[in-house]
């Protein structure tokens, strides 16, 4: 590992014990909850951050990866198969651990598939869904890319809403917690809050260490040539569209494990998850953010989800949403919170330079 | 055996045709130009040729292969590199990240390596830098390195478009137009240059307005006119054609 991008890793964790510190102290643990879901959502915009901050490639369907990874993990896991247990398969499933019995609030067995590979599948089936979407899509460029995206995002979006299985309108609920680690579980009970948010950081922390190690890397500079002259950036030899594909399927990825999460954390998920409006939410965090700064994007993000999630922007939320989105766009296009933490803190993100002697 | 060969080479763009019927080779080791007046075909010549245009008729081969149809990061891969008319340095990143990304074909770290950070992924890494910086260094643009690649001044710029080019070690390199925009000075220097990239063995191909330049340095010229070749031969020759006389001067009043 790069010790200058472990040493801001490891300063992110110190100011979450910071914050999770103070909370206890002011005796606003409740306020933690928020700030869990607020962890979880940043892991979506980081995957759009780097699809869209890196590469310069919009996508208006962010919402639709998070909610598949969401959506496949609540119909999993709350799918009883009690009833088919007598089936040769139901039964070889139990036995090699995929499944999971547990009893309901009135004592009767419940036998659903097991959280692991609920979640497992989860984000391959996102996964799959940005390769199958992605290798047309990305094909277009600006207004168009964003249109199709916005397409994207909209049919996925219809397919819950449309679904009775998947609760149409309301969702599903009643989602188990998911046992990460012995004496550790992913769930909305109060008395694990704390864990909870710890479990969030450490996601968050470890999903930010790959992602810095990407975007300093070869493949990070491959992206940002595409952003910066796609044609010179072929001429160098790099397969554009591949390097589309796979940035927009690790977006996905990340949408979809964070919507695993962050479903067995609240017990239960909506369709409003899916909804152009939250892409849009996303979008506007990333240019907050500051295109190309993943630490100006997780600051952006915590920042407003948090503030969002509290309903300090009420029934305005949208709203404010779509303002900040015009205003970056209008006022700095680069992003206002562009924070180059290298500089701030005189860390050193990249390597030493050879010394540079004019000739 | 040539180390390029284009043979029969035509497009036409909606009924007009850019390049007709154009054959040549470029033998390794040597500096060729191409020339011709505004709209004689030269360099969508030279987009057919790294494939970034697909001809409508005729072949080309680099050392023997046929590369037509091949997409041009692949024609990249194959030891085939090119420069831009108009300078297209990528936007926000320094001038020697510029250059790291012209070793892209000569390194491998994909997604999981590079998110993992393995000891074969840095390794590679310090070794992209290293030569990165040490081609800067041949073109006396060390002390570029840190500065934003599209701040720079055009010569400059000119010369970071080459050093990306050159960075993927290729057989041969396509310039296009590399003297445009310079001053006489930064021409000279420019010339130069350029036979010290030949000197390490780059075969060089160059489209080019600046007479002076590719008398100078070409060991042979080819010249279009209207899509079509009308002359091949050493620039001492090609100077007293009649022909390219004519096409330069303008038709002689009788």
């Amino acid at each position: 590992m790069r010790p200058a991008l472990l040493r801001q890793v490891v300063l992110f964790l110190a100011v979450a014990v910071v914050f999770q510190l103070l909370a206890v102290a002011g005796g606003q643990v409740f306020l933690l909850t928020q700030l869990t879901m607020s962890l979880y959502y940043t892991l979506v915009v980081l995957g759009l951050s780097l699809l869209m901050g890196y590469a310069g490639q919009i996508s208006l369907g962010q919402a639709g990866f998070f909610a598949v990874g969401g959506y496949t993990a609540a119909a999993l896991c709350t799918w009883d198969l009690a009833a088919r247990r007598s089936s040769e398969w139901v039964a070889a499933a139990e036995r090699t651990g995929l499944l999971t019995a547990r009893t309901d609030a009135f004592g009767a067995l419940v036998l659903t598939v097991h959280p692991w590979p609920s979640l497992a599948l989860a984000v391959l089936l996102s996964m799959a869904l940005a390769v199958v979407v992605g290798i047309p899509v990305l094909k277009l460029k600006g207004n168009y890319l964003a249109m199709a995206t916005l397409g994207v995002g909209t049919i996925v979006y219809s397919i819950p809403l449309g679904t009775a299985r998947l609760g149409a309108a309301d969702g599903i609920s009643g989602v188990p917690p998911f046992p990460l680690l012995p004496g550790i579980s992913v769930d909305g009970s109060p008395r694990s809050r704390i864990a909870n948010y710890y479990v969030a950081c450490v996601v968050l922390a470890v999903a930010m260490l790959l992602l810095l190690n990407l975007v300093h890397s070869r493949v990070g500079r491959a992206l940002r040539a595409i952003h910066g002259a796609e044609d010179a950036a072929t001429a160098m030899g790099i397969d554009t569209a591949r390097f589309k594909v796979r940035t927009f399927v690790l977006g996905a990825a990340l949408a979809a494990l964070a919507g695993v999460l962050l479903t067995h954390f609240n017990g239960a998920i909506g369709p409003s998850e899916a909804s152009v409006m939250k892409s849009v939410k996303y979008v506007a965090i990333v240019a907050v953010g500051g295109m190309g700064s993943l630490w100006g994007t997780l600051a952006a993000s915590l920042v407003l989800n948090f503030l969002s999630l509290r309903g300090y922007f009420g029934t305005l939320d949208d709203a404010v949403f779509g303002a900040i989105l015009i205003a970056v766009m209008l006022f700095a296009p680069e992003g206002i919170l562009r924070i180059d933490l290298r500089r701030t803190l005189g860390l050193a993100a990249r390597g030493p330079r050879a010394p540079a002697e004019p000739r | 055996m040539p180390l390029l060969r284009v043979s029969s080479l035509s497009k036409s763009f909606g009924g007009v045709h850019a390049v007709r019927g154009v054959s040549f080779d470029v033998e390794k080791g040597m500096i060729k130009a191409l020339i011709g007046p505004n709209g004689a075909g030269k360099t969508t010549l030279f987009n057919l040729v790294s494939g970034f245009v697909l001809p409508d008729a005729g072949e080309v081969r680099f050392d023997g292969r046929p590369i037509r149809g091949v997409p041009p990061h692949q024609v990249a891969d194959l030891g085939l590199s090119r420069t831009f008319q108009n300078i297209k340095l990528f936007a926000g990143m320094t001038a020697l990240e510029n250059v790291m990304v012209g070793r892209h074909v000569r390194s491998r770290s994909g997604f999981l390596a590079s998110m993992l950070h393995l000891p074969s992924t840095w390794r590679e890494e310090a070794e992209v830098r290293e030569r990165s910086v040490e081609l800067m260094d041949f073109l006396g643009i060390a002390a570029l390195a840190d500065s934003e690649a599209t701040s720079l001044a055009y010569g400059q710029q000119r010369a970071v478009e080459l050093a990306r080019a050159l960075a993927s070690e290729p057989r041969m390199v396509l310039l296009d137009e590399p003297a445009a925009g310079l001053n006489m000075r930064e021409t000279a220097e420019l010339a130069r240059l350029i036979g010290r990239i030949r000197d390490r063995g780059v075969t060089v191909l160059l489209v080019e307005h600046d007479m002076s330049l590719v008398m100078d340095i070409s060991d042979e010229v080819v010249v279009l006119s209207y899509g079509e070749k009308i002359a091949e031969a050493d620039p001492g020759t090609v100077q007293k054609d009649p022909q390219v006389i004519r096409i330069y001067l303008g038709e002689e009043e009788c």
